[in-house]
């Protein structure tokens, strides 16, 4: 019987990547012999669903890259820049390539764990635009190469929002209680709270972020939930009506859907990000590492990408490349006078975070009297738990008697 | 009152499988926007993409190569421990037994980042080693090893101890004997055993979180795709994995009856 099952096994086992790389070589089909394999395999860690993957006819980017130098890649992903950090922290892994967003870059360069790129190798830096350039995250570009880029807008329900969609204010109007979602992370929440107010989202005034943290207090009881993935399947069904996310995410949502609708709020500002490609400090491959990002920066790399992402790229040439409807599509390339009044997430200081962490927690958990009522439950449960166990005990003893 | 057991039946099936048949309802479902609560017609597209993703099927395959292989670890093992703790005297023998238990009642997240302190320590210690399969075929086997345990335990407590020494009386050497009489009686035990750690494998989320290194597997493959969307293919290899499981627990459970009419027929006709 045990060997039946074990058969079994074995058979799934060695099935699953006799499918595989029939399927990896469909990628490069054109352009020149494929380079000898040159036994080196760089880690790299990456955002989930964030890179091409050769699916659905699209380029298979780790695929072409290894066809084109002979490096392997082990791909992995990651859901969140906090869970990379721990996990470049913690010492368990070794990475050669890593993508933050643009604030957990300014922190990793400011905590020293990022590598000096050699530009020499990355060649293809030529084509990123003057305006991604030497960013607030990492001032004098030593460090990072941006990936892509995106903003932060409103995603509504025509249906039922028929007014014009300009201001943040309308995630605090009362008439769409209940049917609202909010980011679930406190950054990109308390942003919209500081736009709204006129902030800067990376202030270090502390009365600044306990008065967003008010306004989030009393939209809180509008909300439907603070979501992040979900918003796609919530605001398709109609079950909620409004909701701020990136734009590149939700991009698919608009056109499938066209009761949907997207807005950026341009006179308050937005949020405008940047992922990036940088160099852990202590990679072991860092010249092919370096030939990775050259490799992604490639022109025709980036188009495919950004085509299977849906997010922006930073650089004309790709953009030419792309569909003409795409590149004039303002949820994917918004007018100039969008992203001049957008700002950029930076790392805050510790002492600022700690403060977000607390007051994030007040907003989500709804504060110290919701908390001790909570306490109160568990603690008449035990109670209960405790009387009850005695009140056994005693009867066991009485029977016992 | 017949009736009413059999709706309240019906009603806890319902609960325990609605969820899954949702899954696999789901997988099948055509639409663009990847939604997973909007169904607009029937087509196979999910699992056309599923086995064109490389990187679903890498995961996969790790996946599987860890629960195959920590399982055998932890099979052989955990019998082998089983039988050591069975011949013991009564207070190692509960002392034991409190030991191996524990892993079982402590917290995962306590188990995954202890381990994950070890390891990279370890890796340190040899000389800048990345954690990797090898780490975490080591976590799988260490905690999978009490249910094994668990389940072959009982089996060698149900058996007579004299059918060992009787083997031998008979002159079949020790090993020999423990092949051909003490293995088959706690077969059994040891195949649950095995199944159970295979599965337990496969959807450990928290202890391979921490001790993953470079290495992913598919819990958290699937994890990393909630910032953007769990993709419907998600629902197609799920479907898939729950019909091989099913068909897996099949197999075993007629060869099981089958086994069990042949034996009956056997003594019948012995006595007959």
């Amino acid at each position: 019987m045990k060997k039946r099952i074990l058969g079994l096994l074995l058979a799934v086992l060695f099935l699953t990547p006799l499918a595989a790389p029939a399927v990896a070589t469909q990628g490069g089909e054109d352009g020149g012999e494929a380079a000898p394999l040159t036994g080196v395999t760089i880690n790299v860690y990456n955002w989930g669903e964030y890179i091409s993957n050769g699916v659905d006819g699209s380029l298979d980017v780790n695929a072409e890259f290894t066809r084109r130098t002979g490096i392997e890649v082990n791909y992995t992903t990651f859901e969140s820049n906090e869970s990379m950090y721990s996990k470049l922290v913690s010492g368990g892994a070794n990475y050669d390539i890593i993508i933050p967003s643009d604030y957990m870059v300014s922190r990793l360069i400011d905590e020293g764990m990022l590598e000096k790129l050699n530009f020499d190798n990355i060649p293809n830096f030529q084509y990123i635009d003057e305006a991604y350039r030497n960013p607030v995250y990492d001032p004098q570009n030593e460090y990072s190469v941006p990936y892509t880029w995106g903003v932060v807008g409103i995603f509504y329900n025509k249906n039922y929002v028929t007014e014009e969609v300009d201001s943040w204010e309308i995630l605090w109007d009362e008439q769409y209680a209940g049917k609202i979602l909010m980011f679930d992370n406190p950054r990109d929440t308390f942003g919209i709270a500081q736009k709204l107010l006129g902030f800067s989202f990376n202030s270090t005034e502390e009365s600044e972020w306990q008065e967003a943290a008010m306004l989030l207090k009393q939209q809180k009881p509008l909300v439907q939930a603070y979501v992040m993935d979900q918003i796609f399947d919530k605001m398709a069904s109609g079950e909620a009506w409004l909701g701020p996310y990136y734009a590149g995410d939700a991009a698919i949502l608009v056109e499938e859907n066209p009761n949907i609708g997207f807005a950026i709020p341009t006179e308050e500002g937005t949020n405008f990000f940047v992922d990036a490609i940088c160099i852990p400090k202590g990679a072991q491959h860092k010249e092919e590492a370096e030939a990775y990002i050259n490799f992604l920066c490639d022109p025709e790399i980036a188009a495919a990408n950004v085509d299977y992402i849906g997010y922006s790229t930073p650089e004309s040439a790709a953009k030419a490349l792309l569909d003409e409807e795409v590149v004039n599509n303002p949820i994917y390339y918004p007018p100039q006078e969008v992203l001049e009044n957008a700002e950029i997430f930076i790392n805050l200081p510790e002492e600022t975070s700690l403060l977000l962490d607390e007051l994030w927690a007040e907003v989500k958990m709804g504060g110290p009297g919701e908390t001790a009522t909570l306490i109160a439950i568990l603690a008449l449960f035990l109670a209960l738990y405790i009387a009850a166990v005695l009140y056994k005990r005693r009867k066991a003893k009485r029977e016992a008697g | 009152m017949k009736i009413l057991s059999k709706i309240y039946m019906g009603l806890v099936f319902l609960f325990l499988y609605a969820p899954i048949l949702v899954l696999i309802v789901f997988s099948f479902n055509d639409t663009d926007t990847m939604s997973r609560s909007v169904w607009s017609g029937f087509s196979l597209r999910w699992y056309e993409r599923l086995f064109q993703d490389r990187m679903i099927l890498d995961a996969l395959r790790n996946t599987l190569l860890i629960a195959v292989v920590s399982a055998l670890l932890s099979t052989v093992l955990g019998t082998s421990a089983a039988i050591g703790i069975n011949g013991m005297k009564r207070l190692p023998r509960r002392l034991m037994m409190n030991i191996t238990n524990f892993p079982m009642v402590n917290p995962e997240i306590v188990t995954g980042v202890s381990m994950m302190l070890l390891f990279v320590f370890g890796a340190r210690a040899l000389g800048g080693l990345s954690l990797g399969m090898g780490s975490m075929i080591l976590a799988h086997t260490t905690f999978c090893l009490p249910y094994v345990i668990l389940s072959v335990l009982p089996k060698l407590r149900q058996m007579d101890g004299h059918l060992y020494e009787a083997a031998q009386d008979l002159g079949c050497p020790p090993v020999p004997s423990f092949f051909k009489v003490v293995l088959p009686e706690i077969m059994p035990g040891v195949v649950t055993g095995m199944i159970m750690a295979f599965t337990l494998s496969i959807d450990d989320f928290v202890i391979s979180y921490f001790t993953s290194g470079t290495t992913q597997t598919l819990p958290i493959y699937i994890y990393s795709m909630t910032r953007k969307r769990v993709s419907p293919e998600i629902n197609a290899l799920s479907t898939l994995l729950f019909g091989a499981v099913l068909i897996l627990l099949l197999v075993v459970n007629l060869r099981q009856a089958r086994d069990k009419r042949e034996q009956k027929a056997r003594r019948e006709e012995a006595a007959g």
